[in-house]
């Protein structure tokens, strides 16, 4: 059982009966109300928080010279590397004939995408002025100027935008297929319209999908460097200036594989419990989850060599300033976060080396929950420790988080899982033309045709 | 055509079980010398390309014309408002910084060949398409779910509705109905 990418016993039939019943099924479960009405909750706290902060002003946050990046960065960082397993599961793996990425690959997406959307929130409200946001987009205006494109702030509105927007694409074409089965086994009225409008008339002819194989093929292509240059813009952001701790190289690939590592852990945190409440473990099996560790298991460790070649390049420069950076996050004020840090994302993790972690579905869960938190004090780590202490010591300072830094941040939590929330009540949560596709019964004889 | 019929046709379609008999019959179907017809099943089938005697698709051009828009629109954009419409000293940089354009060149390629390739692929499957006559045929549904269909369409030269069904009828198909135009 371990080894199959779906239980025996399944066919093109029940596949999608399956998988299409969770969204056409008219009771609405009630663990589904009780999980949506509190992250609505939370969500309604985040609307609340924005609000007032676009009343007030950012100095409702608690960061403030010397620290004027701090939780809202962090959280940027954090929502956004999330996103990453998200495109990874879908077009690298593709690009790589992974077939078992195609159970959690819809999901994947589906979490990629309303994370971006957390993370946009952030920038977004930290220019202040979020109604005049629209002044980082290049348009002709009356006021004569550009945006300053030598910044790797104005990369990053690029570049998120552009991840945001193709991340949406790829997500909407995978569904395609499957609004059209929606449409074709809708039995309420309402149902059929919606879907057949969304699926927008697919038939399934053998030319639609010849030329959708290879949109998805070129869009899995072209989100496969996309992924990797985002998150290296967003380390940009940092290695770009001159701030002791940030000013270092190894910054972009150590990043993406931070990335991977937090995105993986996020798509467990979510799989594990999906699977068990909508009985899917017919289609996300142990091999998944046992390959999803594999996974973090390796960009963990980079992700430690990461910490390593940080500390000692700081050293090995003899620049005094770098030199302090490493000493003053394990031994200054926020020594607590750096070791947690280290614990959480290097220390724990080392129990995926043993099959008997890799395959307890619990252990996996609440792994999956340290890496979280690891990899968000990891971004805090980099961002406050070395912002707090530069240069001139007449200018160091401390960063304490308001209560309004905390509501943002949980509000944005509560935001992406009402999305999700919706997501699996409306749309399928699993990729049903792909699964029809690695059943056995789909194989096609090679001599046919030529006898 | 439709005036040879009392009721309008666009075709014959006939029902298949699995994968094979219908990559089979589109094979058979193109021997017997039928061209306009088309294969349609719940999930893309590589085998039916050949047997249907598909061209290839001029989507990847298109994904690159829509790259190449995408990386010389971004760079340009760049040069010149950084370099001729707004000339602003940055740090003692030259107008003209081109390392410093790379990361949003690449991104609008990126994205120049995304909306390229989404675009491209609807527009040359002519969808959006509301109506389909093939969707008049009531078991059509299942060709979202598990169920493989042959259309052999009535502007096929070798259409003829009597001598068709007969020819369906002989690749042993789980059911042969007319298409309402």
């Amino acid at each position: 059982m371990a080894d199959q990418v779906i239980a025996p016993g399944h066919t093109f039939s029940t596949v999608t009966d399956k998988i299409s019943a969770i969204v056409l099924n008219r009771r609405t479960p009630l663990g589904w109300w009780a999980g949506f009405a509190v992250s609505a909750a939370l969500a309604g706290l985040l609307f609340i928080s924005l609000t007032y902060l676009a009343v007030k002003g950012i100095g409702i946050w608690g960061n403030n010279i010397p620290v004027g990046w701090a939780f809202d960065i962090t959280n940027l960082v954090w929502w956004i590397g999330i996103g990453h397993a998200g495109t990874l599961i879908s077009a690298i793996l593709l690009l790589l004939r992974q077939t078992w990425r195609t159970s959690i690959n819809r999901f994947a997406e589906a979490m990629t995408l309303f994370a971006v959307a957390c993370a946009g929130i952030f920038p977004l409200f930290h220019t202040g002025r979020p109604w005049l946001a629209y002044w980082l987009i290049p348009y002709p205006n009356s006021m004569g100027v550009w945006p300053q494109f030598r910044s790797p702030l104005m990369w990053d509105v690029f570049a998120i935008s552009t991840y945001a927007t193709v991340s949406l694409l790829f997500w909407f074409i995978g569904l395609i297929p499957d609004l059209a089965t929606l449409r074709d086994r809708s039995q309420s009225h309402a149902g059929r319209i919606i879907y057949g409008m969304l699926a927008m008339g697919w038939r399934g002819s053998a030319h639609h999908w010849h030329r959708y194989e290879t949109a998805y093929l070129l869009l899995a292509g072209l989100a496969t460097p996309l992924v990797v240059s985002v998150h290296t813009v967003i380390s940009f952001d940092f290695s770009i200036g001159i701030v002791p701790g940030w000013h270092t190289t190894i910054f972009p690939p150590y990043f993406v594989a931070g990335a991977i590592y937090s995105g993986f852990a996020m798509v467990l945190t979510l799989a594990i419990p999906i699977r068990f409440v909508y009985g899917l473990e017919d289609f996300i099996t142990m091999r998944h989850l046992q390959n999803m560790a594999k996974v973090m298991l390796v960009t963990g460790l980079i992700v430690a060599y990461g910490y390593g070649t940080e500390a000692f390049i700081a050293w090995y420069s003899a620049d005094k300033f770098e030199v302090f950076v490493p000493i003053n996050r394990a031994t200054g004020p926020y020594w607590w976060t750096y070791w947690l840090l280290i614990i959480c994302n290097v220390l724990v993790p080392q129990i995926l080396w043993l099959k008997r972690i890799r395959t307890n579905v619990a252990a996996l869960f609440l792994l999956s929950l340290v890496i979280n938190v690891g990899m968000w004090l990891e971004r805090f780590v980099i961002i406050v420790t070395s912002l707090h202490r530069d240069f001139l010591p007449s200018s160091w300072g401390m960063y304490k988080p308001t209560f309004w830094d905390w509501s943002t941040f949980i509000g944005t939590i509560g935001l992406f899982l009402t999305l999700l929330f919706l997501f699996l009540r409306f749309l399928p949560m699993i990729s049903i033309f792909e699964m029809r596709t690695i059943l056995p019964g789909a194989k096609v004889d090679e001599d046919l045709g030529t006898t | 055509m439709a005036h040879q019929h009392p009721t309008p046709i666009y075709g014959l379609i006939a029902e298949f079980d699995d994968p094979n008999s219908l990559v089979m019959a589109a094979h058979r179907a193109r021997t017997e010398g039928y061209r306009r017809m088309d294969a349609y099943s719940p999930f893309p089938i590589e085998e039916l390309h050949e047997a249907l005697g598909m061209h290839h698709t001029g989507l990847p051009f298109i994904v690159l014309v829509g790259g190449l828009v995408g990386c010389l629109g971004g760079y340009l954009l760049q040069y010149w408002t950084s370099a001729v419409s707004y000339p602003v000293n940055i740090g003692g940089k030259p107008f003209h910084s081109w390392p410093a354009f790379i990361p949003i060149t690449f991104e609008c390629t990126i994205l120049g060949a995304a909306l390229a390739a989404v675009l491209g692929m609807l527009a040359l499957n002519g969808l959006p398409q509301p109506y389909h006559p093939v969707f008049n045929v009531a078991r059509f549904a299942l060709a979202s779910r598990n169920r493989f269909f042959l259309c052999i369409e009535a502007r096929d030269p070798k259409f003829d509705l009597e001598h068709t069904r007969r020819f369906l009828d002989s690749l042993s198909p789980t059911e042969v109905t007319t298409v309402a135009d």
